[in-house]
């Protein structure tokens, strides 16, 4: 094994979409039980980053390991990796036509093959635990925005995951809801969950997060602990990035 | 008026053609309900095809394409007459051997697979992308994602557009006439022949409508429902 005993390495990721360079030659280490945030403009690779190291994108070059499996030949059993993976999206995702306990409980019965009553039992305790227990038999579209990411958030806790990828998790969500989603996923870092996050919600980053990387046109320009990046960055481009989001109150 | 009324509408004529008609008719719904399930069944069957990944299923999805272009390019009645009067023709097992019923079963339902196919289709291709990522991103394979993610919601997105195919369905059972099955036109011209009324294609006439009416406004209905329930949801 050459991950050096992280949990996550990424070396020299490549992606491309079409003439597009999306992600450059991204070298990266998770450590078990870690919070990397991703931060830098719309664009600059955050979320395609996100989406290679769970397979939903494929990548051109360079390798990705996760828990001592290389995740980027082609030999990999991408509906086992990603078991082992959970992702929430910016928009939510949530299935509409199913309940919100049904949303909870298909992947656990139809991917892990948990019985109903196993399944429900879980995604009961997990409602509970974010306090909508009372909305297992709502359908999504009766729940705020903020309720839906947390079921979201949950759904993918059901698969109980080694790894929880949050791809811009706040950002579709009106400003008065971003804080009982924030404070679901402080828990979680709380309890050990590796994590790593791509978000525009700098002050929360600075609180969380063990590292923070900089993403600009596709490399990591600068990465460093949440101290060093929010108050002394070294790069030129962090700071100009940095202060773009003082000056619009996002930190 | 009072010569037109006579010929279409004689009230001895219409009710002496009822019972002859509705014999036909009989045939007409069946005809109707057997060829609706099969539809149902193998135009999901083909849209999945269509819509399976990879080179390797290259083949199966030409062959879908090719039989929706086929088949919804060729008249029912030309697709009913070589079915009748052709394939009895080959002499081949089973396929040579049917009644006219079940080749009249056939055509519709060949000719009304290619069209629903394309409705399925429509309704799958509308499912947002993000659906089936956030599916598969649970770790459903490819064919649990489309059971249990896509099919369900597309399956709901077209079902008035189903229900109008239906009622062309239920029309086109007329054409079946040609090839021999006697259904409700037969038996209309059979009374027409014997009575010198036209009476029975009236009652015929009647009888569609009465069938295809419910089924109109069931899906106007339907459709009005889900207007209003998006409205509801963007407001």
């Amino acid at each position: 094994m050459t991950d050096g005993g992280h949990f996550v390495t990424l070396a020299g990721v490549s992606k491309s979409f079409g003439d597009n360079v999306v992600l450059h030659g991204i070298d990266l280490s998770v450590d078990l039980h870690q919070v990397v945030c991703l931060i830098g403009a719309s664009g600059s690779g955050k979320s395609t980053l996100l989406r290679c190291i769970n397979r939903l994108e494929a990548v051109d070059a360079g390798t990705i390991v996760i828990d001592g499996q290389t995740i980027t030949n082609g030999a990999v059993d991408v509906n086992s990796l990603r078991r082992k993976i959970g992702i929430v999206f910016q928009a939510f995702n949530l299935f509409p036509h199913m309940t919100v306990l049904q949303n909870i409980t298909l992947a656990p019965r139809k991917a892990r093959g948990l019985t109903k009553a196993e399944a429900e039992g879980t995604a009961r305790e997990l409602l509970a635990r974010i306090g909508l227990q009372d909305k297992a038999s709502e359908f999504p579209d009766r729940l705020s925005g903020g309720q839906q990411q947390r079921v979201a958030i949950v759904r993918a806790l059901a698969m109980e995951p080694k790894l929880m990828l949050l791809d811009e998790i706040t950002s579709a969500l009106d400003p008065q809801l971003v804080s009982e989603v924030l404070n679901l996923v402080r828990e979680l870092a709380q309890t050990g969950m590796t994590m790593i996050l791509a978000t525009h919600e700098m002050s929360f980053a600075n609180e969380v997060a063990d590292k923070v990387c900089f993403l600009d046109a596709g490399v990591i320009c600068e990465e460093g602990p949440p101290a060093q990046i929010f108050t002394a960055p070294k790069e030129q481009r962090t700071r100009e990035f940095l202060s773009r989001i003082i000056e619009s109150g996002r930190l | 008026m009072g010569k037109f009324l006579h010929v279409f509408f004689s009230p001895l004529g219409l009710r002496r053609a009822v019972p002859q008609v509705w014999d036909g008719f009989q045939t007409n719904i069946k005809l109707m309900v057997i060829a609706e399930v099969l539809v149902l069944a193998f135009a999901l069957l083909i849209a999945v095809v269509r819509g399976l990944p990879g080179r390797s299923a290259f083949p199966l999805r030409a062959l879908a394409i090719v039989y929706t272009d086929f088949f919804r390019g060729t008249p029912l009645i030309l697709v009913a007459y070589v079915s009748a009067l052709g394939l009895p023709s080959l002499v081949i097992a089973v396929v040579s051997h049917q009644s006219l019923f079940v080749y009249g079963v056939m055509s519709l339902t060949l000719v009304y697979t290619a069209y629903v196919t394309e409705v399925y289709r429509a309704g799958i291709e509308s499912v947002h992308p993000s659906q089936r990522m956030a599916a598969r991103s649970l770790g459903l394979n490819y064919a649990q994602t489309l059971r249990y993610v896509i099919l369900p919601q597309a399956i709901r997105r077209v079902v008035p557009p189903l229900l109008n195919d239906f009622i062309g369905l239920q029309k086109d059972t007329a054409i079946i006439t040609v090839i021999g099955v006697t259904e409700a036109l037969a038996q209309a011209g059979f009374y027409s022949n014997d009575f010198f009324s036209y009476a029975g294609y009236m009652v015929a006439a009647i009888f569609f409508v009465l069938l295809t009416i419910p089924f109109a406004r069931f899906t106007d209905n339907l459709i009005k429902q889900r207007e209003r329930r998006e409205r509801a949801q963007l407001a």
